[in-house]
């Protein structure tokens, strides 16, 4: 089962709690390098199978390989990194000395920890409170370096529980570049959050459970080259010139100057707008229209995911 | 087995941070201020008659013993309301997910805890006993026999209860592991008193009773024992007391308390190992 290709693989993982399952049976495969959305309801299993990825929880039934290797073996830890949901440490630590004490605890000898842990409180933006202790922090800054223990040790998997959720709009953009730059060096980042939008611009692929298994798989990355609505606002469409849209438009709909346009792929809108030109029409606005996230999340999982 | 050490070091400063520990240094302080009184008094008392050597000896050997007493009781219930939510509390906080997902085994976590309190609570018995010895020899001059053995066995009680609160932290939550403990305190308190009502009313049921509670916690035989070690077998015999050698626990219990706590710590360690946390 294991393989290269994948960090995580899972075939059929199970958990319950006496009568009640948390995970039904997740399969998933999450490519190496890549930035991985876990997206589900409340109650869908998301944490639990999180959980059993890193060894916290024992497994009901299914298997789980990470980085090759059985989940949760000591030798696994040593290349994974967490975020849990709401990072709490002892609080007369400072962030220097949660991370040196995370980096020790990751098997880091001290000469490595002098170079690595000012850089990942820079990384952060903590420099400058470096030396204070996590008592006097606000929820955003122990988000910020509790990412930050988990990226001390350079992991080859980064897991994050909802990392983005206690920061402002500058904390996630940081959030957003740090972990592209993770997947950059080949990392690969295995993201849960109920920030849709967050999802949305950083990852690469996305997975939607419900009630412990996958129902749906997006590559983000490709939707552009999915079927796209376009809203035009053009003056002088001739009828002809409407009726000529057909060759590259499943669909469209005219309201004044306004057209709404489906079409097979967003690579088409070129050749629209030159065919709407040389009829004769003026083009003032031509808007692609992605289906957020959102709405794909609320079609996949239902009106009402029963929380 | 470095992870070991650093849980241990960072448990150590962690548990030396606990308001609770610095509570129970300043009642042994006042404590010991009022046991040096009460001490003083005894002794200008004494000056004040015709007293033989012999009984005053008796006498303050008797309040060393109250004070020593109260050392290993005070050091027992610290040993409890400390270390009472290091598991259960960080399960529950979510503080042990940071930890247990780094390359260390869970019972190197465990070991690491464990010894992180063992040498605080070690620390504080040493200070407060030798703080009692230390004001009981310069009021009245007496010292106990055998102290290091004394000491020792107070500070192997406390890693009884210190198993017992790590045992039931990884099954229970913090309020309800503190009322399990304490009632097993409870019920080693009461078979220690069992077994010296027994050396005088010699019925068989009562000495069971007692023997039974001292193998379900075996704690209070051991500050019995301590007692012992610590007194002449004489001042020993001469009260009925928690310090009287009436039913003095032998060599066996020792090493029955020893087996006890081994086993405790091991069903600790398989139990956190194979737990959901």
């Amino acid at each position: 089962m294991a393989s290269d290709q994948f960090a995580i693989e899972t075939r059929g993982l199970r958990k319950e709690f006496g009568r009640t399952v948390a995970v039904k049976g997740l399969s998933l495969q999450v490519p190496r390098g890549e930035i991985f959305g876990f997206l589900g309801p409340n109650g869908a299993g998301k944490s639990t199978s999180i959980k059993m990825l890193l060894g916290l929880v024992r497994p009901t039934g299914g298997d789980a390989i990470v980085l090759g290797a059985p989940a949760g073996t000591v030798d696994t830890r040593r290349r994974i990194g967490f975020l849990p949901e709401d990072f709490r440490f002892y609080d007369w630590l400072t962030a220097s000395e949660l991370l040196a004490l995370h980096g020790r605890l990751c098997g880091m000898e001290h000469a490595a920890l002098r170079r690595r842990v000012p850089e990942v409180i820079e990384m952060v933006g903590l420099t400058p409170h470096a030396d204070r202790r996590l008592r006097g922090f606000s929820k955003g800054m122990l988000q910020r370096i509790g990412l930050a223990q988990a990226l001390v040790h350079e992991p080859d998997i980064v897991f994050l529980d909802e990392p983005t959720s206690g920061l402002d709009p500058i904390g996630r953009r940081m959030v957003r570049d740090i972990l592209r730059a993770q997947r950059d060096r080949g990392a690969t980042v295995f993201l849960n959050s109920h920030l849709l939008g967050e999802i949305e611009i950083t990852c690469d692929r996305v997975v939607f459970i419900k009630e412990g298994e996958v129902v749906a798989a997006e590559d983000l990355r490709n939707r552009s080259r999915d079927e796209t609505r376009v809203l035009v606002a053009a003056h002088n469409v001739s009828p002809s010139a409407l009726a000529g849209l057909e060759r590259w438009c499943t669909a469209v709909v005219a309201d004044g100057d306004q057209l709404s346009l489906t079409t097979r792929s967003k690579e088409l809108v070129p050749e629209i707008v030159r065919h709407l030109v040389s009829s004769g029409a003026e083009v003032y606005e031509v808007v692609p229209q992605r289906e957020p996230l959102e709405e794909l999340f609320v079609r996949i999982m239902g009106k009402d995911p029963g929380l | 087995m470095n992870g070991l050490w650093i849980m241990a070091g960072i448990t150590f400063r962690e548990a030396a941070r606990r308001r609770i520990l610095w509570t129970a240094l300043l009642c042994g302080a006042i404590l010991l201020a009022i046991f040096a009184i009460a001490l003083r008094l005894q002794v200008d008392e004494f000056q004040s008659r015709p007293m033989s050597p012999f009984v005053r000896y008796q006498v303050e050997s008797g309040m060393l013993m109250i004070g020593l007493y109260t050392c290993d009781l005070l050091a027992v219930v610290m040993t409890i309301l400390t270390s009472i939510d290091t598991i259960a509390g960080e399960i529950s906080s979510g503080t042990i997910h940071a930890i247990a997902t780094k390359p260390i085994a869970r019972w190197q976590i465990l070991g690491g805890k464990y010894l992180g309190f063992a040498a605080m609570v070690s620390i504080y018995v040493l200070l407060t006993f030798s703080g009692t010895v230390a004001v009981a020899y310069a009021v009245t001059g007496v010292l106990p026999e055998h102290p290091m053995v004394g000491a020792a066995l107070i500070i192997f009680e406390c890693l009884i209860a210190l198993a017992l609160t790590f045992l039931f932290g990884t099954w229970f939550s913090t309020l309800t592991n503190g009322v399990i403990v304490l009632g097993l305190q409870g019920a080693a308190f009461m078979g220690g008193w069992l077994e010296q009502v027994s050396g005088f009313s010699q019925s068989a049921q009562i000495v069971t009773l007692g023997v039974w509670s001292s193998l379900l916690m075996p704690g209070e035989s051991l500050w019995r024992r301590a007692a012992y070690e610590m007194q002449t077998p004489l001042a020993g015999s001469l009260s009925f007391s928690p310090f009287a050698n009436v039913s003095i626990p032998s060599g066996t219990a020792v090493a029955y308390a020893a087996a006890y706590l081994a086993v405790v710590l091991a069903i600790a360690t398989y139990h956190f190992n194979r737990r959901d946390l």
